[in-house]
């Protein structure tokens, strides 16, 4: 699904540049459910947004569902993030003055889907998040774990062939945090490619796949047995 | 781009951020509204002007006789000057090529009545070529013709207010009044745009002023129209000419500023109208001001809503915006909101100057100010237009900024 070669990507800070990442070659099967860990400064956040087309590598190869990811403009890299990729963020980035339909629905509004379909299935997301009953409030009327999970479920609804998920779990509590892990397992179960950025061991432990980053470079790359975050909620 | 689907996203943007909405849009309804007004009210100023001076022609000058301040030719000084029937004939020969008409003018005061009823009134004694001179329009019978002059007839013309004070609800045609002591049939009644004293005048033939004093040939001024066609250069050399040619007959010295007075309308006319349209100027300058103050508020509205919805972009770009999108959606829900709001200042404006239509005469010199619709509606596409543009820069460069920059946690 997602391959990768000798990925360098560095920072220009004044007159000093920052090598962020140095040589990455990491490669992504279909249905992986993948932690990329390390501490702050590791690259590991650069990565992912290398890997969501929202920044880009200053030199290696990046291929996507065997489609190059090169010298994209800005039109064609919306419409692949639209088609490929979902996203998870930290701070959930919902659309404050959206209700968490019209949120879920956007995407599909980019995708220039009819209403009435567009309304439908987004329902039928957060319907799967289990929030179907609080689709017409607003973001601030949800608590962080429901506003992650209509994150979840906007990310979700496009179909994407990738989730990309940045510390989803960074401002939640942990049994907060475990109830969003499960439905991501959730997710990965039903066959999606899920990548997951965190800090956190708890949370990485609750994936396949375990990928340590430190200052650039990919420290190690393992199998792990997943814990089920079900056992905790 | 104008699909259902663009507009609710737009109105949605708009329902949701009602402050952000109210700004932009107010200082597009403020700044149209000063504009309309400021024009409004200058086109008004103007009017006032039009109407106190467009009232009499303007192609006619006033002779005045003085008194002497130069002795000349054996006269002592100090002699004063009297104008005779004898000068309108020589006017008139002499300078065929321009007089259109003459008139003298003998004004005196006196009770006027009409059975019980009488007042004061002025009574002008004239020839048949005042009534263009005063642009007199009559509403009933007829003015003072040449036949009466010849005739000295006892022929009265009143105006509007003199039937209304002494006849009331009757028709003043055919009726008899009584003025100093004569009795005159009322032969015609009119009206005058110059006001409500320009309507209590009464007109008599002028040798019929002069048989009632004694017969004499006297005269107090002399009115005298010249050819429009010879312009405002032949009306000047007309001018010089008449004063040498009256001086000469009068026997007075060509150095003697007093003897004689030639009020020339025309030469006024185009000092005032240098007036107003300096006043027009200094009014148009604020009013393009205030359209250049308008489009400095919305652009800084537009950059700030951009930098607001910075954020905004930045999900919306993740989730698969394109550029485009972006920015079209920003510069529509800007266009719309401009555009409804210039609208609303327009129509504000038209109202109000309605509204005031000539309740600013007396004090402020303000007649029915009014503002052409074309202009308006020009002022206001320019503020759309240029409100527009003001969003499109920082709307771009919003479209440009990676999806990353605009998502970074503060």
């Amino acid at each position: 699904m997602i391959e990768i070669k000798d990925l360098h990507k560095s920072y220009k800070m004044g007159s000093n540049t920052l090598h962020v990442l140095k040589g990455i070659n990491f490669s992504v099967k279909e249905g992986e459910l993948v932690a990329i860990m390390g501490s702050s400064g590791s690259g590991k956040s650069t990565l992912l947004n290398i890997l969501g087309m929202l920044d880009e590598a200053d030199s290696g190869e990046y291929t996507l569902d065997g489609v190059p990811i090169k010298n994209l403009t800005e039109t064609k890299a919306a419409i692949y993030r639209n088609k490929f990729l979902g996203f998870i963020f930290q701070s959930f980035n919902l659309i404050n003055y959206k209700t968490a339909l019209e949120n879920v629905a956007l995407p599909l509004y980019y995708q220039k889907m009819p209403r009435k379909e567009r309304q439908a299935k987004a329902l039928k997301y957060l319907e799967q998040v289990g929030l179907k009953e609080w689709s017409h409030h607003l973001p601030s009327e949800l608590s962080g774990g429901q506003k992650q999970r209509v994150a979840i479920a906007r990310a979700m609804v496009a179909e994407p062939k990738v989730l990309l998920a940045d510390e989803l779990t960074g401002a939640l509590d942990s049994k907060t945090s475990y109830e969003v892990m499960d439905l991501i397992q959730k997710i990965n179960d039903q066959g999606n490619t899920i990548l997951v950025v965190t800090h956190e061991p708890d949370i990485a432990q609750m994936c396949k796949r375990i990928v340590y980053l430190k200052d650039g470079v990919i420290i190690k790359d393992e199998k792990v047995e997943q814990v089920k975050a079900s056992a905790y909620v | 781009m104008f699909s259902r689907d663009t507009w609710q996203e737009i109105f949605l943007s708009i329902r949701k951020n009602k402050m952000r909405t109210f700004l932009a849009g107010f200082t597009v309804t403020i700044g149209i509204l000063i504009f309309v007004s400021l024009v409004g009210l200058t086109n008004g100023l103007q009017n006032t002007f039009n109407e106190a001076f467009g009232d009499d022609a303007n192609n006619v000058f006033f002779l005045f006789p003085g008194r002497t301040s130069v002795p000349y030719k054996g006269y002592k000084s100090n002699r004063r000057i009297e104008f005779e029937n004898s000068d309108l004939e020589d006017i008139e020969k002499n300078f065929e090529n321009y007089v259109e008409y003459i008139t003298p003018r003998i004004q005196r005061g006196g009770i006027v009545s009409y059975k019980e009823e009488y007042d004061n009134y002025t009574t002008r004694g004239v020839a048949p070529g005042h009534q263009e001179a005063e642009k007199t329009i009559m509403m009933k019978g007829r003015y003072i013709n040449q036949e009466d002059v010849r005739h000295k007839t006892k022929y009265a013309v009143i105006g509007r207010l003199v039937e209304k004070d002494l006849f009331k609800d009757e028709n003043a045609m055919g009726k008899f009044i009584d003025i100093s002591g004569s009795v005159f049939k009322v032969i015609g009644v009119y009206q005058d745009d110059g006001g409500d004293n320009e309507e209590r005048l009464i007109y008599i033939p002028y040798t019929t002023r002069q048989l009632i004093e004694k017969n004499n040939d006297k005269i107090d001024q002399i009115i005298i129209g010249f050819k429009p066609e010879i312009g405002y250069a032949g009306a000047m050399v007309f001018e010089g000419q008449l004063r040498n040619f009256m001086k000469d007959k009068k026997f007075i010295s060509p150095d003697d500023q007093n003897g004689l007075f030639i009020r020339n309308v025309a030469d006024q006319l185009q000092q005032t109208q240098q007036f107003s349209s300096i006043i027009a100027i200094v009014l148009s300058v604020f009013a393009f001001g205030t359209i250049i103050a308008g489009i400095i508020g919305i652009s800084n509205i537009m950059v700030f809503v951009v930098k607001e919805r910075t954020k905004e972009i930045g999900i919306r770009k993740a989730l698969g915006a394109t550029p485009k999108s972006v920015i079209s959606t920003i510069l529509l829900e800007s266009v719309f909101i401009t555009t409804l709001s210039g609208y609303a200042g327009m129509l504000i404006g038209v109202v109000i100057m309605n509204s005031i239509g000539n309740s600013l005469k007396e004090d402020y010199f303000i007649t029915n100010p009014y503002i052409d619709f074309g202009l308006a509606t020009t002022a206001t596409i320019i503020l759309i237009f240029f409100g527009a543009l003001a969003g499109y820069i920082p709307a771009r460069k919003a479209a440009r900024i990676k999806p990353i920059v605009a998502l970074r946690d503060e």
